[in-house]
């Protein structure tokens, strides 16, 4: 029971700050890969290529001056940051981070907890990470914020309907399991999820660049209309715990769409390079080249939300609502119909 | 503990909070605040459903609930700009009215479960009949009919908000 208590306090601890460091090197690359972009240089400065400029970032926020606003509610204003923080960083609970290994003649699972509800616990915890931008946004007391935590909230609502159906379609074809672990372990034969469900992918992708806030779907904080958005009247750290949780919730959704549709820590021809290498099932090294792999495909996806936030312009905020109810939920219905009719004569589905 | 099992405890705390955050959304003054403390309340009840073994309820009570209704609650209540100065004052006579109503229909919600025990609850399954996959069984072959029924219902009251909300109905 201790050693059970312990190992899962480690890996608790080790996610929490595994999510963290990428986090704060997600600020960093998406420094350079726009200026990369850009074709400037980037951050150079703070030591070699700029490496320790998240925490140069870090330290000036922690400095600068602290102004809670005179008129707002000054226990909702502190919660909102707060909130935003707890919700992304709960997120990764439920992912299955590598294979299951033996440490000293235990096996230990390389994942906090493998609930049988996991997907509908992620989706749980994403609806509930509203609240802390139109907390904030609310009491902040200003109009730019208000109308930053409404459209963040309507858009929220909104994408999370077409994200939903598109994945009662993965679970179809993923044999009707709702744990990540499952997900992640049936696709080790045969092909990734993303072969069955190319436009179900697309529909996840596109839902998730809206549930992170991120471009061009960032109409919460459009500067050119909004000031600052939701965070207007934030200053300091609480500032930073808004611009960073965005960071975390590209991670987590990097990583929720790497173990739903590119089969997690598998990888092609996985079973034909541990047998080369003569390891065996629950292998510890097993264990970090599944990880390795994994953080692979997590940072090419992260790449991509930064890529298509240096190429694309802002979405009009009548364009987004329009993707959404308009094109992106018929589609992921249409998805839906197709998936049942495939799995139907791939004999997965079961009566 | 003090003769009372975790699930006693966890019981006590999680029905203690529940009441507490309920009378928290009367009482309190704001009502951004009032939504934010039914929203505490959601989490209680859906503490209660864990408890009961129905994690499936509990965590789509969270998404329904929680996630979404209170969200869109809490969006016109942030828009409607309510605030105490323009509160209107009701007359203590309505107040009084409205204070035996209540506690009539309290009377009346406490006599139904009173004797609730001799109905005899049907028992379906094992007590992992919260999961997804046994409720789903249930659901799907049981209880098809209603179930289609109240979705029927469900997707007139879709339409029938959707035709509300038209400006020009042609």
């Amino acid at each position: 029971m201790l050693t059970f208590i312990i190992s899962k306090l480690i890996i608790c601890v080790v996610v929490f700050a595994i999510s963290l460091a990428v986090a704060a090197y997600s600020t960093w690359w998406e420094r350079k890969l726009s200026a990369l972009l850009q074709d400037r240089v980037g951050p150079d400065r703070a030591g070699p290529f700029g490496l320790l400029q998240p925490l140069a970032d870090g330290g000036k926020m922690f400095f600068k001056e602290e102004i809670i606003p005179n008129v707002s509610n000054k226990f909702l204003f502190i919660l909102g940051p707060g909130l935003v923080m707890v919700t992304a960083l709960m997120t990764g609970a439920v992912i299955p981070w590598a294979k299951d290994a033996y440490i000293g003649g235990a096996l230990y699972s390389m994942q906090i907890t493998d609930i049988n509800i996991g997907v509908l616990y992620l989706f749980g915890v994403v609806s509930i990470g509203v609240y802390g931008i139109m907390i904030g946004g609310w009491a902040s007391n200003n109009k730019y914020a208000l109308l930053g935590a409404i459209r963040a909230s309507s858009q929220m609502i909104s994408y999370e309907i077409a994200m939903g159906i598109a994945v009662i379609a993965l679970i179809i074809t993923s044999g009707g399991t709702l744990s990540l672990r499952e997900i992640v372990e049936q696709q080790d034969a045969g092909f990734a999820n993303v072969v069955w469900q190319p436009l179900g992918f697309i529909i996840f992708f596109v839902c998730a660049l809206a549930e992170t806030n991120r471009a061009p779907f960032d109409l919460p904080e459009c500067e050119a209309e909004l000031v600052g958005g939701y965070h207007t009247e934030y200053s300091s750290m609480k500032l930073g715990l808004f611009l960073f949780a965005e960071y975390i919730n590209m991670f987590i959704s990097s990583a929720v769409m790497a173990a739903f549709y590119f089969g997690g820590y598998n990888f092609p021809f996985a079973h034909e390079l541990y047998d080369a290498m003569g390891l065996a099932d629950g292998s510890k090294w097993i264990a970090l080249i599944g990880f390795g792999a994994y953080f692979t495909k997590i940072f090419i996806f992260i790449s991509v939300f930064m890529w298509i936030r240096w190429t694309l312009p802002r979405f009009r905020y009548d364009q987004l609502m329009n993707l959404g109810w308009r094109y992106l939920l018929p589609l992921s219905l249409l998805n839906l119909g197709i998936t049942v009719v495939v799995e139907f004569f791939r004999g997965n589905l079961h009566f | 503990m003090l003769g009372y099992t975790i699930t006693q405890w966890l019981f006590g705390i999680l029905s203690f909070l529940s009441i507490m955050f309920g009378l928290m959304v009367v009482f309190s003054r704001n009502p951004v605040n009032s939504v934010l403390y039914l929203v505490m309340t959601f989490f209680c009840i859906a503490g209660h459903y864990l408890l009961l073994n129905a994690q499936f309820l509990a965590v789509v009570h969270i998404v329904v609930y929680a996630g979404a209704i209170m969200v869109l609650f809490l969006f016109v209540i942030m828009l409607m700009d309510l605030n105490q100065e323009n509160e209107p004052q009701k007359a203590w006579l309505i107040k009084l009215i409205a204070g035996i109503a209540g506690g009539m229909l309290l009377f009346v919600l406490v006599g139904s479960l009173k004797g609730s025990e001799q109905l005899g609850l049907a028992q379906y399954g094992s007590s992992q009949i919260g999961t997804v996959k046994n409720l789903g069984k249930v659901l799907f072959s049981e209880f098809l009919f209603p179930f289609e029924i109240a979705s029927i219902l469900l997707l007139a009251a879709l339409v029938g908000s959707i035709m509300i909300g038209k400006k020009d109905i042609k």
